[in-house]
């Protein structure tokens, strides 16, 4: 079985898993008791804590750990537009977020603040004269997602952190779900000062994440409760959790892209392009993209056949997202590129992580091959 | 000695920063760092690190007129700039510089009016002080200039035992005497069952605190439930207190001499409570010669708590757990006692066995512990 569908999850690291279940049996004591158990789990917690804003660049900054991407991307949205009302009620968004911002937006928008929602080009890149443009003096939130989900578009974090610091005093999330890992990204002067982190993308545990700030950056909870987290996240933390995600997270970082990632994208790229200039196939996004996310869309052939024939022969992909893959749309990131209409129906996204090897890619390419063969004989059937 | 003293207590300090590079010369010495967070935590240290009179974050550039102006707008930049008056300051150490110090003053000086038109020139007391010194190796440019610590290095004055309770005022007695450049051994009196892992804990994060202010601090434990026991058993309740606190500074003194320490810190205060009345101090006190420095004896309980709360074991000291003092307090206990009665009680018990006993079985850990590595594997 060959598995390439890492943007939608990946699988457990068994180094991770084994520090889950030594942690869940050793330190199990809830890290805000007294005690001495909780003293050590408390420990252990902060411990985690200082490793993951080390490595993010921020000794001095904050992380809220929370129940996964969707979470802190709520928890920065709509608690940062509750800490900054004072100052402003605009924010600005693009088009092709995740689900977690865009919901979490229009969900500010029913409460009455404004929000600017940024267009892409085709290949799904937010352009800084737009944001420039976009940028009131009411401007309190900025969140920009760094890689996207559907089709590895990468957003110019320096240039877009750069023109929020220069017009404004706006707080700048990105929602780092799926390039951390894959593309450097930093707490720093030139990074976003908020980023979204999920445990599952990186070979650690589902039901895991967190928010990582710079100092001085605090949203409101949105939750309630026991005041755990500095008052942000109410709830009994989860130190296992915690620690396999500081885990995945030193296992995972990266100070330059994925080469091994970018070199099988190349040659799944120069292998497909036969097919495109037959106009058989489209490549979404073919320079812009992170490194581990190939999207390309067949003409007028349902994303959906394609992943059953690839299925059929042992290869996991998916069509865009897992999240709406189910609806049978084509889904708002792909309408946002404005691609030909006849492939907007026929995408797939093939995703690395880091069980795939090289072979994999090899036998990908016979498959595809088979596949396009297979279509090509179809297409004497075809009436156009 | 005093230099190599400072040197190394602020690389003990810092040790765990890797960008920051340090170096020195006679009566400098100077950091480098290659990261701003760093950066930041190296200033916020340096402000507890006992020795250092001042300090100034410095930027460095090319020694050419084009880059100090430019550089010279990023370090002003860092202030605020409203309503403040500005002077440009000129060292020229490599005199083969090109131009001389006025020329030098008027470019960069305009240079800065240019870009923030809202400062004023005063040349007396001015609210920025430029400072900028051109040597061989480049331009050195400081605006600010932080408060340091002062004080002297540790280590620089010798070595002592502090009697480390838990509460409040042991804490900042110690902090005092490393200021004077005193490096500290603590000693601490369990009486397990009575007392807990906690308490022990919370001491051991008290002499971690105290570390902090840039030497390691060596915590000795001592057994003490037997001789609290025997000591309820045998004299009477009203001074029992008196005759706990003779036994512990004996035990002191003992641990005190095999670490090598010439003096004994406590943190009494006049009058705070019953052991520590003049009438008290004198009866515990006869049990030894050696000089006993209470840095705090002259203090307000709200002097105390203020400093401790500036020091950060405040919040340490203030956790609810059991000490041995606190166990079995007994109700009135004597605000004068007389030092005959004292002697005549503990004459009929044989506590030097016990002492030799505790003394003998006593934990010594050092401070800060390094992480453990079991935490190590798991992350």
């Amino acid at each position: 079985m060959i598995y390439f569908d890492n943007s939608a999850t990946t699988q457990l690291d068994d180094r991770i898993l084994q520090s889950y279940i030594e942690v869940n049996k050793r330190y199990y004591a809830n890290p805000a008791s007294l005690h001495l158990k909780g003293k050590e789990a408390e420990a252990l917690l902060e411990r985690s804590r200082a490793q993951i804003l080390s490595i993010l660049g921020a000794p001095n900054g904050e992380v809220i750990f929370t129940s996964g991407g969707t979470e802190a991307n709520n928890l920065a949205v709509i608690g940062l537009a509750k800490a900054l009302q004072s100052r402003g009620n605009h924010l600005i968004t693009s088009k092709i977020e995740h689900p977690s911002i865009l919901r979490a937006m229009e969900y500010l928008e029913a409460q009455g603040f404004e929000v600017d929602y940024l267009p892409v080009n085709t290949d799904g890149v937010i352009s800084i004269e737009d944001l420039e443009a976009a940028i009131r003096k009411d401007t309190i939130v900025v969140s920009i997602m760094h890689v996207n989900n559907e089709i590895g578009a990468v957003q110019p974090i320096e240039a877009i952190s750069q023109m929020i610091k220069q017009k404004s005093r706006a707080v700048f999330h990105s929602d780092a779900v799926q390039s951390f890992g894959k593309l450097p990204i930093q707490l720093d002067a030139k990074g976003p000062d908020m980023i979204t982190i999920s445990a599952h993308k990186i070979h650690g545990l589902k039901g895991s994440g967190l928010l990582a700030m710079k100092k001085g950056v605090i949203p409101h909870a949105i939750n309630f409760g026991g005041g755990q987290e500095k008052g942000l996240r109410s709830g009994t933390v989860s130190v296992p959790d915690a620690v396999s995600l500081a885990k995945s997270i030193r296992l995972n970082a990266v100070e330059e892209e994925r080469k091994d990632f970018r070199q099988w994208r190349n040659q799944l790229i120069q292998f497909v392009d036969q097919y495109v200039r037959k106009d058989q196939i489209l490549v979404l996004a073919p320079e812009q993209a992170s490194p581990h996310i190939l999207t390309i869309a067949f003409q007028h052939i349902k994303g959906e056949v394609a992943v059953n024939f690839f299925q059929e022969k042992g290869i996991t992909l998916s069509t865009s997202s897992a999240c709406s893959s189910k609806s049978g749309n084509a889904g708002h990131v792909i309408e946002a590129l404005g691609i030909p209409q006849k492939y907007k129906n026929g995408v797939i996204r093939i995703s690395f992580g880091n069980m795939n090897s090289d072979q994999q890619i090899e036998e990908f390419k016979k498959i595809l091959a088979s596949f396009m063969e297979l279509l090509g004989r179809g297409q004497h059937d075809e009436v156009e | 000695m005093f230099v190599r003293k400072l040197r190394n207590n602020i690389q003990s300090a810092l040790h765990d920063l890797r960008s920051i590079k340090l170096t020195s010369d006679r009566d400098r010495m100077f950091l480098t760092a290659n990261d701003q967070d760093e950066m930041e935590i190296a200033i916020k240290r340096l402000s507890h690190v006992f020795g250092i009179q001042s300090f100034s974050p410095v930027a460095k550039c090319e020694a050419t007129l084009e880059a100090i102006k430019e550089t010279a707008i990023h370090v002003i930049g860092s202030d605020e700039t409203a309503d403040k008056t500005f002077k440009v300051e000129i060292k020229r150490i490599d005199k083969s510089f090109p131009y001389v110090t006025g020329e030098l003053q008027q470019e960069i000086g305009a240079h800065v009016l240019r870009n923030f038109p809202e400062l004023g020139v005063k040349m007396k007391k001015p609210d920025i002080l430029l400072h900028v010194e051109i040597r061989q190796d480049g331009a050195y440019l400081t605006s600010k200039v932080y408060q340091g610590a002062g004080g002297m290095p540790i280590g620089s004055n010798g070595h002592s035992l502090l009697m480390l309770s838990g509460g409040i005022d042991s804490p900042v007695a110690g902090y005092l005497m490393m200021k004077r450049g005193v490096s500290l051994d603590a000693i601490h009196f369990a009486s397990p069952p009575f007392t807990s892992e906690m308490a022990k804990k919370k001491v051991m994060d008290l002499a971690t605190q105290l570390s902090s202010f840039g030497a390691s601090v060596k915590l000795h434990i001592i057994p003490f439930t037997e001789i609290q026991q025997m000591i309820v058993h045998q004299v009477p309740d009203n001074l029992s207190m008196t005759t706990t606190r003779r036994v512990m500074l004996q035990i002191a003194d003992q641990v005190r001499q095999e670490a090598e320490a010439l003096a004994i810190v406590t943190g009494e205060s006049l009058g705070q409570v019953a052991s520590q009345t003049l009438d008290s101090l004198t009866a515990i006190n006869a049990v030894t010669s050696t000089p006993i420095l209470r840095p705090l004896i002259a203090a307000d309980k709200l002097e105390i708590i203020d400093l401790a709360q500036k020091i950060g074991t405040y919040d340490i000291s203030i956790q609810p757990y059991e000490d041995c003092c606190t166990i079995f307090t007994p109700a009135n206990p004597k605000t004068k006692p007389k030092l005959q009665k004292v002697e005549y009680y503990e004459s009929f018990s044989d506590f030097e066995p016990m002492i030799e006993k505790a003394v003998q079985e006593r934990t010594v850990i050092e401070l800060p512990i390094q992480e453990t590595d079991e935490f190590e594997s798991l992350l």
